[in-house]
Parts: structure tokens; sequence; C-alpha cells
């Protein structure tokens, strides 16, 4: 019985404290963003302007919820929680701690893509049902951005999973007890990252809402939660990426003993939240073509050579 | 019945009637929303039978990915019910009869499978990743690459005619 309840407890927490993440992220992303372009930012509503987070979401559900009435109503409503559920069912898998992580699939890894590669249709259908002309543009960029993005991801992540021998996060954790795969697949992190960033459409890879070519691309037409769930969508996004790659390359739960495993995890994925931000500072927009050339032409073959080199390297260490 | 019992004729009550959606919803792209559907509940089949690989693949590569394309290209050549071109009375009557020959051979070839043996599976973790990855590079290595090198060519066949002529 209190095994149940404990179950249940851990669910229900993880929830609660991601929900509260993606929240905080409003707060934190427009402080950072000020910081390091010289602006003060949000510095009214309570201390260091925290109360914005609330003011924000009040604003957001007091808002007019509007269905255009040229729109086709049971897509439109649908795709903004698309990207929602296949962003939370993906934390499902994400050894926290030891003793927190709510099921540790033997093929979690695949698990992850798999949701992953379902956050497409949101954009794709919610950029379709509106039926607006700069919403399909995005809905048609968006697609194919991320359509070619997941190859790499997916194909980046199989050097970690030759090295550990399992599509388990748990196992794969356990396996750099000696040291991070960071050092061993650098190649393998940095495609994946560039990738993760192109999955979550952020910038520099935000082109599926471009705001000074689209309006505001595949959500123009969204307004109140709806608008919400896609601001929400892209918060939980940037933490699970972030969690990802610190589950896959450096270590995750693992670190020196002063501090428990929770808070090594918590550290290392806020430092990548931070990263995230900081490339939104830094970083301008490509264009659409460039991208694309970017990814097939280079990212792609890069990913199979890592592939080839890793695999080669264990074959010739692995002989008797 | 068992809970596994159970979730099987749901899963296949769904999938068979959003099958049937797929072939009667009006717009091509509530077509396609059906059609991911009926993969999903095929993927619930899969895992039921523990096959974890086969379901997570499933939605991959059909959910995930060949979906999004079709969503794509049919976005790209907005299908209207003007300028669909309707079909004559021949071309579906040669419909009908291909379908129906269709539906015989599939249903001489079920006949003769034991269905008693069908449901039970034979090893529990056959369907696990590294047992798959056992049987294909070893048991079935040479068709499994002989398949690789099809899809190869075919891709590699898809982009030569797709491309425009340079001078």
């Amino acid at each position: 019985m209190s095994e149940t309840l404990n179950y249940w407890l851990v669910i229900v927490g993880i929830l609660f404290v991601l929900l509260n993440i993606a929240a905080f992220l409003i707060w934190v992303e427009r402080r950072m963003l000020a910081l390091w372009q010289d602006r003060l930012g949000p510095n009214r509503a309570g201390p260091f302007g925290l109360l914005i987070i609330l003011a924000d979401t009040l604003k957001l559900f007091f808002k007019e919820d509007w269905i255009p009435p040229f729109a086709d109503r049971h897509v439109f409503v649908i795709a903004p929680a698309v990207i929602v559920i296949s962003v939370l069912l993906s934390f499902a898998i994400i050894p926290f701690a030891p003793a927190i992580q709510i099921v540790d699939l033997n093929i979690g890894l695949l698990f992850f893509l798999g949701m992953s590669s379902l956050g497409v249709y949101s954009i794709v259908l919610g950029g379709w049902a509106s039926n607006n002309k700069y919403s399909l543009l995005g809905a048609l960029r968006g697609a194919s951005q991320m359509i070619s993005y997941e190859v790499f991801m997916g194909l980046s992540l199989m050097g970690v999973v030759m090295l550990s021998g399992s599509f388990s996060l748990r196992t794969i954790v356990e396996a750099q007890k000696d040291y991070w795969f960071v050092l061993l697949q650098p190649v393998g992190f940095v495609i994946f990252f560039i990738a993760g960033i192109a999955e979550t459409h952020r910038l520099p890879f935000d082109i599926p809402e471009a705001e000074s070519e689209l309006v505001a691309g595949f959500h123009s037409e969204y307004s109140g939660m709806k608008f919400g769930m896609f601001f929400i969508g892209e918060y939980l996004g940037i933490t699970l990426i972030s969690s990802i790659t610190v589950a896959l390359f450096f270590g995750g739960w693992l670190g020196p003993a002063f501090l428990p495993p929770l808070a090594w995890f918590a550290i290392k994925t806020a430092g990548f939240i931070l990263f995230f931000i900081l490339l939104r500072a830094s970083l301008p927009r490509p264009r659409y073509d460039q991208l694309m050339e970017y990814g097939w032409k280079i990212l792609l073959p890069l990913t199979l050579l890592n592939l080839l080199v890793t695999g080669g390297i264990i074959l010739f260490l692995n002989q008797p | 019945m068992t809970i596994t019992q159970s979730l099987f004729y749901f899963l296949a009550f769904v999938a068979i009637f959003s099958s049937l959606l797929v072939v009667t919803a009006k717009n091509p792209i509530h077509s396609v929303l059906y059609l991911i559907l009926t993969f999903f509940t095929l993927t619930g089949e899969y895992i039921l039978l523990n096959a974890q690989f086969i379901g997570i693949v499933n939605i991959i590569v059909y959910a995930g990915a060949i979906m999004v394309l079709f969503l794509f290209v049919i976005m790209l050549l907005n299908l209207n019910v003007e300028s669909e071109p309707q079909k004559t009375n021949l071309m579906k009557f040669i419909g009908i009869i291909t379908g129906g020959i269709g539906l015989v051979v599939l249903t001489a070839a079920l006949k003769s499978t034991d269905p008693s043996n069908t449901v039970v599976i034979q090893e529990v973790d056959m369907g696990l990743v590294k047992n798959l990855g056992q049987v294909l590079f070893k048991e079935f290595l040479l068709p499994f690459e002989i398949v690789s090198i099809l899809f190869l060519s075919a891709m590699v066949g898809a982009v030569l005619l797709a491309r425009k002529e340079t001078k």
C-alpha cells in the first residue's frame, strides 16, 4: 500500500514541480535576457519582479479565448494540447535521482524520441487549423525543420547507447560512474544539443514562428490559455532537452557526495536552461534554406561519421 | 475476461473504427489524423504482446515521421472537392473487384492458420531490443542487409527522380 502511495506521490510531485518550473522560466528568461542585453527587465511587481509570473498567468487565463470562425474547430483545440502532453509524457523516463523516476523503460531513449517526434503535430495542426497563410507557412517550415533535425537527434544518441549497451536511462546514467559520456562523445553531445534547440524551435531556430516575417507563425490565431499551452510547452521542452542532455552526457545525478543526487541533477539542468536563454540573447536567426542546408549537408555526415568511428573504436577495444 | 483481453478488444475496436473513419472522412487532413489514431492502437497491440521495440518504432517511424510528411504534402497540394479528379464508374467497378479479390485471398490465408496458437506468446522476452537485435544480426543478417540496401537504392532513386535538371 505505502509503495503505491509513494509511486503516486512521485508522479504528482514531478508534475507539480515541472509545471512550476515552466512558469518560473517566464521570469528567469526575461530577467536573464535583460541582464545580457543591458536592460532592467521586469522589476515592478513584487521583489525582483517575481510576481510577473502571477500577473502573466492571470492575464492568460482571463483573456478572451477566441476560436476564429474560419478555423477547423476540433483540430484547432487539439493542437496546443498535443505539445504539452507529448513533452510531459517524455518526463516519465527521466531519472532525476536514484529513487525519483516514474518508470524505467528498457526502451527509454526510444520512448523519448517517439514522444518528441509527436510534438511536431502541435505546430503542423495548429498552423493548418488556423486557416491563415502566415500560420500555414509557419506550420510547413516547422514540419520540415523538425522532421530533418529529428534524424540527427536519434542518430547522435546512438553513440551513447553503444557505450552503455542499453536504451534505459538509468543504466546509461550508472554507466557514467567513472567519466561522463561528454568526454567520449563530444561530437554526439554538440549535435544532440543543436537538434534539441531545433526540436523545441527556440531561437536561433525559431523559424516556424519568426515574428519579423510571419506575425507569430503557427500560433498567430491563438489567444488566451490555448496560446498559453504553446508557451508552457516551449518552456517544458527546454527543461526536457536540458535534463535529457544531463542524463545522457553529463552523468545525471552523479556528483561529489556533499550534495544530494537530486541537487546535482537540478544544478546541471539549470545550467543548460540558462545556456538556452543565452543563445536566444546572442544569436540571430538563420534563413530557412540555410537551416536546412546546415542540417543535411553538415550535421548528417558528421553524425554518421561519429557513429562509424565510435562503433569502430568499441569493436577494436573489445577484441579478445 | 482479464485486463489484457479487454484491452485487446478495446484497442481492436478503436483500430477498426478509426480506419473506417480514415476512408469515410471528407477532409484529407482528418483522414490522416484518424490514420495516426489507428497507428497508436496498433502500437498498443504490440505492447500487449510485449513487443516494445516494434511498438515504439511504429510510433517513431509511422506516426512521428511518415504521417507528418503526409500532412506536409496534403497541405502543399491544398486538396479541394472541386479540383479533385472524379473517378469514372468503370474505375470504381475495377476498384471494387480488385478489393474483393484481395479480401478473398486474405480470408483464405487466415483460414489456414491455427487460431488457438496466435494469441499465446511463445517467448515472452522475444520483442525486447536485446533479443531482437541478436536474432536480426545473427540469424537473419543477410536478409536484413539486403533490405537496407534496397531502402538505400530506393532513397537515392527518389532523390534522382525529384532533382531538377541543371545544365
